[in-house]
């Protein structure tokens, strides 16, 4: 799946090791939380990069502690219907600081985009024929919000205010 | 009322012209009806049985008139020459074309109107009491809090993909006319011992397929932290409310199933991380919507009109009216008219074009050009010189709009029913017309009094049967309708849930068992006792008797 | 039963009929029933095509008789797709007859 940051189609340095699968020397992976939770001493013992994927249902919560150790936590949209990890989102970036990457991957398209940067994500594995022209179409859509969130953009009351 | 400013506009128009693209994309086959599915709705935007159907916010049911007019100006060019009020005080119009909806947007986008959000899994139109800011029993007017509320909910980054939809209704004064016991989320202002104002917090209420009353989860909201406090009920409801099966992802499900003191713990160890935080409202940005709800230039007159009591005495017809539709307002020498959107033997709700732009006239010379829609799918003039009423009246006799049954049981709560709806299971128009014509004389409605009659096609509940005092719900039983009848719900701050009176009945049937529902309360009433009163003494037991006798 | 596959023309929303030669028609009168279940699910797949290509949405069958002034749906939801509003003759195809 093409990943998409900051608009622009990068190389994802990062491979999803499922399950009990062996874990590749020197690639940077991301494993499921169960995985972590089982294997944590070990995977941190590694000198490449370490990511954590959560599903819709999973917590955040279960992380807080570990998060200077994960350079990328990727949340999952099983159906874009599913709002779980919007949530999960905001409290990684807002409540427990989280500073590394947080990525969309499951069922992500164009029409969520903004939301989700809304929300904090800043990494996308997006399902389109061209994803950075959809980057730059959801860019135009909308650059009116109400609700401050944890991304630090103006929010209209603010606007109003200065 | 509140107008736009620079932000809001450009919002909604951004908002439109971002349906026009995905409108675009869904012809040009770029996206399936799946894909664009969620896309309309969240623009208001549903496939009915006959044609598409928008449903338009009334942002807690004010309305101006240059919007009244827009209305009708819809109606005429996109759709049949008339819409319908909804019971969340919205507008809905029956037979768009898909092709003509960009264009739709961007005219109601030039008058501060839009689609947005009501539909979808997303926080719903904010409704409220419809005498909001005039009543005489109010403590404090709602309005501004229900457009901090608005804002606040419209494209939220994280509820825009809740389990299922989420309606949020506030009242401010001591008589509930919002029903805020039948929402997700109830919101009632009041003062704490320290003289603050405040909102106790109900949560969970629904009807719909597994109804439930609301539950009070918190006494006491300052009101600048209600928005902090909002969000961390959603938050809890978005992780948490269910997902695997959509007859039970609304919050009620959850906090039946939770119990609503785990669920209310849940929220507040959420609060104590949001509270004191960005959401907190800033005293400047609330003083600056408030003004927008300033009232208007009131002349001081006299609370008696001696010039309206003459009228009264000369016209019985124009004192029937004003018996029925004036409510109390809070400034002397003003009243509150309720203006019937439901005359006998017709579709509860319905409006013509013509209707709309004369009602806009009025409005403008009687009325400071503002209104109210009902969740009783009914208007309101919300300020009124008394000495005014006859000429108002006069006015609305020949539009048909002066309809005097406020409260009276031909004063129907109706969905669309099968006429309309593509869930519907039995037609609900129909029958509406049916009980209203049967009980059509003026003196015997008076004689019944207060009745809440209320209406829904399906268990879906969106003519709110279950809070009726009498209520009906249309089921399909082998491809011919049957009617259920329930007694003893009721909407306000004692809200109830009606319960099913036994077997159910066909559309003549129902119509008759309705009237011997009401004989057995005019037989076994006591002095000043409402139905529901008399429902709550005897309970179902003597009407069910009666309904389901044998005849002789 | 005889068949008619029924859906909204996607433009304008407006109920559609599937007739012959794969057009779609207004009134249910002009449809193109079919008669064994074999052909049901044949038009219904010329229905659910229509759907892919951007013409109509929600293609379903529903079951059909015969009357006096043609094919008529027999379920009441299908019949008031057919016909309009029942409590308003003026509205829907019922008007334009
Ligand atoms: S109650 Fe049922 S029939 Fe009535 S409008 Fe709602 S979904 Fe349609």
């Amino acid at each position: 799946m093409p990943l998409l940051k900051d608009g622009k189609l990068t190389d994802d340095p990062f491979v999803y090791v499922d399950g009990d699968a062996e874990i590749p020397a020197d690639r940077a992976i991301i494993v499921p939380l169960a995985r972590w939770k089982s294997d944590r001493d070990a995977l941190r013992g590694r000198s490449a990069g370490l990511g954590v994927r959560l599903k819709s249902d999973e917590s955040p919560a279960e992380i807080a502690d570990d998060l200077d150790s994960l350079a990328v936590v990727a949340l999952d949209f099983p159906v874009f219907k599913d709002g779980r990890s919007y949530s999960s989102a905001r409290l990684l970036r807002e409540r427990y600081g989280y500073q590394g990457e947080v990525r969309a991957v499951g069922d992500v398209g164009l029409e969520q985009l903004h939301f989700m940067q809304r929300a904090g994500f800043d990494a996308f594995e997006i399902d389109s024929d061209d994803p950075e022209k959809d980057w730059q179409t959801a860019q135009g859509d909308v650059s009116i919000w109400y609700q401050p969130t944890g991304d630090g953009r103006p929010t209209v009351a603010q606007q109003r205010k200065s | 009322m509140y107008r736009y400013d620079e932000y809001d506009r450009e919002f909604v128009e951004q908002r439109a012209k971002q349906f026009a693209r995905q409108v675009e994309r869904r012809l040009a086959g770029e996206l399936s009806e799946e894909q664009f599915l969620p896309l309309r709705l969240m623009n208001g935007l549903y496939l009915q049985l006959h044609a598409y159907m928008l449903r338009i916010n009334v942002p807690y049911g004010c309305l101006n008139t240059t919007q009244l007019r827009k209305l009708a100006h819809i109606a005429r060019v996109y759709d049949k020459g008339y819409g319908h009020w909804t019971t969340r005080q919205n507008m809905q119009f029956n037979w768009i074309k898909l092709d003509d909806m960009p264009e739709i947007l961007l005219e109601l986008a030039s008058v501060e109107m839009h689609g947005i959000q009501s539909s979808g899994n997303c926080i719903r139109n904010i409704t409220a009491d419809e005498y909001a800011g005039v009543a005489a029993d109010e403590l404090e007017d709602p309005r501004v809090y229900c457009e901090l509320l608005r804002q606040w909910s419209s494209l939220h980054p994280e509820f825009s993909f809740l389990p299922r939809k989420f309606k949020i209704a506030i009242t401010g004064a001591r008589h509930d006319r919002a029903a805020v016991l039948a929402h997700d989320i109830g919101l009632r202002l009041h003062e704490n011992d320290s003289g603050e104002s405040g909102f106790e917090v109900f949560v969970g209420g629904g009807l719909g397929r597994t109804p439930f009353v609301g539950k009070s989860i918190r006494d006491f909201v300052a009101t600048r932290d209600i928005l902090a406090y909002c969000e961390a009920v959603l938050r809890v409801y978005n992780q948490l409310g269910r997902r695997d099966n959509k007859f039970k992802a609304r919050i009620k499900i959850l906090v039946h199933e939770m119990g609503a003191a785990a669920f209310a713990e849940l929220v507040e160890k959420e609060y104590e991380f949001i509270k004191d935080g960005a959401l907190e409202l800033a005293k400047e940005e609330v003083e600056r919507i408030r003004m927008h709800f300033a009232p208007p230039a009131y002349e001081s007159l006299p609370d008696v009109s001696p010039a309206l009591e003459s009228q009264k005495a000369e016209d019985t017809a124009f004192a029937t009216w004003c018996k029925n539709q004036l409510a109390a307002h809070k400034q002397p020498g003003y009243a509150i008219v309720n203006i019937s959107c439901t005359p006998i033997g017709k579709p509860p709700g319905d409006i013509a074009c013509d209707q709309m732009e004369a009602l806009a006239d009025l409005a403008d010379e009687f009325n400071f050009g503002e209104l109210r829609v009902t969740h009783n799918q009914n208007l309101v003039f919300t300020d009124i010189r008394k000495q005014d009423l006859h000429a108002l009246w006069q006015k609305l006799v020949p539009l048909g709009l002066s309809t005097p049954n406020h409260g009276l049981i031909t004063d129907t709560i109706c969905c669309p029913g099968l006429d309309y709806c593509a869930l519907a299971n039995a037609r609900s128009i129909p029958l509406a017309e049916k009980i209203s014509e049967r009980f059509a004389d003026q003196e015997r409605q008076e004689e019944i009094g207060e009745i809440y009659l209320n209406l829904s096609g399906c268990i879906n509940a969106c003519g709110h049967h279950h809070v009726g005092h009498i209520g009906i719900v249309g089921v399909d039983k082998k491809n011919s309708e049957l009617y259920q009848l329930m007694l003893g719900g009721s909407a306000d701050e004692n809200a109830s849930l009606g319960k099913i009176l036994g077997p159910g009945f066909d559309e003549d049937g129902i119509v008759n068992a309705v009237e011997k529902v009401v004989d057995t309360y005019l037989e076994i009433r006591e002095e000043g006792e409402k139905f529901i009163d008399t429902y709550r003494r005897v309970g179902p037991g003597p009407f069910k008797e009666n309904v389901y006798r044998a005849p002789a | 039963m005889p068949q008619v596959v029924i859906a909204n023309r996607l433009r304008d929303g407006i109920v559609v009929f599937l007739g012959a030669d794969r057009r779609w028609m207004e009134r249910v009168q002009d449809c193109a029933p079919a008669i064994s279940p074999e052909d049901a699910e044949k038009i219904l797949d010329l229905g659910l095509q229509a759907e892919r290509d951007q013409e109509v949405v929600g293609p379903i069958l529903a079951d059909v008789e015969q009357r006096d002034d043609g094919w008529f749906p027999i379920k009441r939801r299908e019949a008031i797709r057919a016909a309009g509003p029942t409590h308003r003759a003026d509205l829907g195809k019922q008007a334009e007859d």
